[in-house]
């Protein structure tokens, strides 16, 4: 276990990509405190802003507020990162597996173009969740998002393929131009959920203001939310597909692109 | 003073065909012989003259377009962090400035020709050029659509067309002529293409794409520019444009003219479906032909971006794509279309074209008048020329990529029987001494006495593709710029330029003419030599 307690805040972003399991895994304490970090264009040291514990482990604690530091896990693969606290923007981003857990805080595009593994946000999330950097063909590609708080604009833009669930109230554009994949939001959303969206499925308990290009299809139990429902307990998220409880009406679009996706809210009987 | 000992070098224009002897360089050239100075051992390693790419896309607005148009190709670019020797940069597709400079002067590469210039941006070109380090650099001006050049040819006024374009060389501190898709990109702005040579275009009622053409390459021979037309055909990418092509090289009747990217130019086929290689059909003609010489234009699997003047056909390649689509139109010269891209091996066309820029450059048996391109960075990026070397090099690995490609594309060529496998000294023509020559480069492309001391050593390895991506020296005038892959310098490179004969009174035709078309004075037009750094000028007769 390595052990990283933020003893400077940055009075800028930090970039520390380098705060991966697969960066530290064979790394003794002296070269990980010598990790490179940028602060804007200058080149620091990671022991610079964090007080360094522990060597050669795919597990990294980090203690205090990291709202300010940038990547944390980029392009991780294995392993595990454990945040008491908070984390900054592109969290997870690019993520080929493992698993980073927040206590607090994060912010914009966690998760972003993440192909594979799990992060789970105790406090709120800030917009892009999962989503495509701009300019690419797709966002998050497989694996699973989950926020226990909010989240901002834009979740899920352009995913692929992936489980992204928020249990509190999502803003605009939640699955802006999906491609495939499923957005649990437990809460609802503000305006435009699903706009341009190609595929996929979003999944809401409450209902959302729909697009007049979104059509009622029908009202059904769908036997896959039975397996969903079975793997998100397991992570500690309980979506319902009791028949006897309810159903979920189908609404299809956006029929502007036109588009096969679908959005399901829960209708308890 | 330096003195490289005891290396195998490769000088196919001066016929050395892996001889073992010493280099010696003073002041930036190659000499006879010196006393003192500094060594180089190249014992048991390979000397070759420095590459010289004949047709990329570097440097200027286009670029710049697709640079700012595909950010998810710069995230995932190899970065150059900046250090006491370099500036900062990102490689990927579109290299930034001066990460073209580290790329090339890295794969031992000294001299690019920027292959397409419009001279309203022409200013914006060099300037970019000039934050292009280590190479020397040339361009080659864009004129199959000038509207200027192309309303004097409708009014049968050649004498004053030649004027003019003597006139528009010299005002984009150009090196060459180049002609896209000629009169189709005029066509465009009617929403129209060019694809038959002897239609008139829209517009006009005697020009056609064969006029353009025939007067163009005459026009440059006339001007006695050392490059002869720089030509992008009719049709490019269109399956069936062989019929273009060989109707264009017949147009050209003895002229000079070098075929651009000639892969692209090279399909049989009616449709997509249909769509198979020519090059043998290309390569026939073309053997016979010494009027004419070509680069590959070959394509690499994997992304890209398409970047050329030839609008309409960019908004085609954007409707196949559905993906992202910029159109530039360039007021009265010319246009613009970038559309990102991606060749798969999985997809028939695509495996059609890997293979089409390999037969050409296996089927053309003069390596002097084919030379190793990927229309950078239409086909593949420049960064990945290593990789065709290994595939021209060795018939085993490239039949067993031939395999590997989908089963129907095997009866739409002929590269499963291709044998032939390139030398060193073959390798050495085609990326040095032959692009050197045709662009008329004297001190380029060889080692003899009164060369420039661009020299690039090699070790010797079976693997073509590693040995010629590392090499362990590369020397730019006499100066060592990489050292076993790792940057020792960073020198300004040199631009090349010509300056043709013109009759000054052209200037008093040009300039009422402009002030009713152009948005831009007349004054402001010309790129001025003070803007130059570091120009050479080279003036013809």
């Amino acid at each position: 276990m390595i052990t990283l307690t933020v003893k400077e805040q940055p009075n800028v972003p930090l970039e520390a990509e380098s705060i991966s399991p697969d960066v530290t895994v064979g790394l003794a304490r002296d070269a990980i405190r010598a990790l490179p970090v940028y602060l804007g264009k200058r080149h620091c040291r990671l022991d610079d802003f964090f007080e360094v514990d522990g060597e050669a482990s795919d597990e990294i604690e980090i203690h205090g507020d990291a709202a300010k530091v940038k990547w944390i896990g980029r392009e991780m693969s294995r392993g595990r990162i454990h945040i008491v606290g908070n984390a900054g923007m592109h969290l997870g981003a690019y993520m080929k597996g493992g698993e980073i857990d927040v206590t607090g805080n994060v912010s914009d595009w966690i998760g972003a173009e993440m192909k594979a593994g799990l992060i789970r946000v105790g406090g709120n999330a800030g917009g892009q969740i999962g989503a495509a950097y701009r300019g690419s063909l797709a966002g998050m590609k497989g694996g699973t998002i989950i926020v226990g708080g909010s989240a901002g604009l834009e979740v899920g833009m352009r995913m692929k393929r992936g489980v992204i669930v928020v249990k509190g109230p999502v803003r605009d554009f939640a699955g802006l131009q999906m491609k495939g994949g499923t957005i649990f939001l437990l809460s609802g959303a503000e305006i435009r959920t699903g706009a341009w969206m190609i595929r996929g499925t979003i999944v809401t308990l409450k209902p959302v203001q729909l697009l007049p290009t979104f059509c009622y299809a029908c009202a059904y139990n769908p036997t896959f939310m039975a397996i969903y429902a079975k793997y998100l307990r397991a992570l500690g998220v309980s979506i319902p597909y009791d028949a006897a409880a309810g159903s979920y009406l189908r609404f299809t679009g956006d029929t502007c692109v036109p588009g096969k996706g679908e959005i399901l809210t829960w209708h308890a009987n | 003073m330096l003195r490289i000992k005891g290396g195998k070098v490769y000088d196919p224009a001066n016929k050395i065909d892996g001889v073992v002897k010493d280099i010696c360089i003073s002041d930036g050239r190659v000499v006879a012989d010196v006393q003192g100075g500094k060594t180089i051992d190249a014992t048991g390693m390979i000397v070759f003259p420095g590459g010289v790419d004949i047709h990329t896309h570097v440097a200027g607005a286009a670029l710049n377009f697709a640079r700012a148009m595909t950010p998810e190709n710069q995230r995932h670019a190899v970065k150059f962090l900046h250090t006491s020797k370099r500036r900062t940069g990102i490689g990927g597709p579109t290299p930034t400035t001066f990460a073209t400079g580290y790329l090339y002067a890295g794969m031992g590469y000294t001299t690019v020709v920027e292959a397409a210039v419009p001279v309203l941006s022409a200013k914006h070109t060099h300037e970019e050029l000039r934050d292009t380090p280590i190479v020397d650099k040339a361009c080659c001006v864009l004129m199959a659509n000038n509207e200027i050049v192309m309303d004097l040819l409708e009014a049968g006024e050649d004498e004053r067309a030649k004027d003019v374009v003597a006139w528009l060389i010299w005002a984009a501190k150009a090196y060459g002529v180049k002609a896209v898709n000629p009169g189709g990109v005029t066509a465009w702005k009617w929403g129209k293409d060019a694809k038959t040579l002897h239609e008139s275009i829209p517009g006009y009622s005697k020009v056609t794409p064969a006029r353009i053409i025939s007067s163009l390459s005459k026009i440059v021979d006339q001007l006695g520019l050392p490059h002869p037309l720089h030509l992008h055909c009719n049709n490019l990418g269109a399956p069936g444009n062989v019929a273009t092509t060989l109707e264009t090289m017949k147009v050209l009747e003895n002229n000079r003219a070098h075929m651009a990217h000639l892969q692209f130019h090279s399909y049989g086929g009616d449709d997509w479906h249909s769509m198979r290689s020519e090059a043998k059909t290309i390569a026939d003609y073309f053997n016979v032909h010494p009027n004419l010489t070509a680069d590959a234009g070959a394509v690499l699997f994997g992304n890209s971006v398409t970047i050329t003047a030839d609008g309409p056909w960019q908004h085609l390649l954007y409707q196949l794509t559905g993906r992202k689509w910029g159109n530039l139109d360039v007021e009265n010269e010319t246009g613009c279309g970038i559309v990102p891209y991606t060749y798969k091996g999985s997809n028939l066309v695509n495996a059609v074209q890997w293979a089409v820029g390999l037969e050409l450059l296996l089927l053309i048996d003069d390596p002097w008048r084919i030379f190793l391109t990927t229309d950078h960075p239409n086909g593949a990026c420049f960064w990945r020329y290593p990789e065709i070397i290994h595939l021209l090099m060795n018939a085993d690995f490239r039949r067993e990529r031939v395999r590997a490609l989908p089963a129907k594309a095997l009866s739409r060529i002929v590269l499963a029987d291709l044998n032939r496998q390139y030398s060193l000294n073959e390798i050495a023509i085609i990326t040095s001494a032959g692009p050197a020559r045709a662009l008329g480069l004297e001190r380029k492309g060889h080692l003899g006495v009164g060369a420039d001391a661009d020299i690039t050593i090699y070790n010797q390895n079976p693997d073509g593709e590693h040995m010629f991506r590392y090499p362990r020296y590369v020397l730019k005038s006499g100066e060592v710029v990489v050292e076993e892959g790792e940057l020792r310098g960073s020198p300004e490179g040199r631009e090349f330029l010509v300056k043709p004969a013109f009759d000054p009174a052209v200037e008093e035709y040009l300039r009422p003419v402009f002030e009713q078309q152009y948005t831009m004075s007349f004054e402001n037009y010309p790129v001025e030599l003070e803007r130059i750094e570091r120009a050479e000028v080279r003036t013809c007769s």
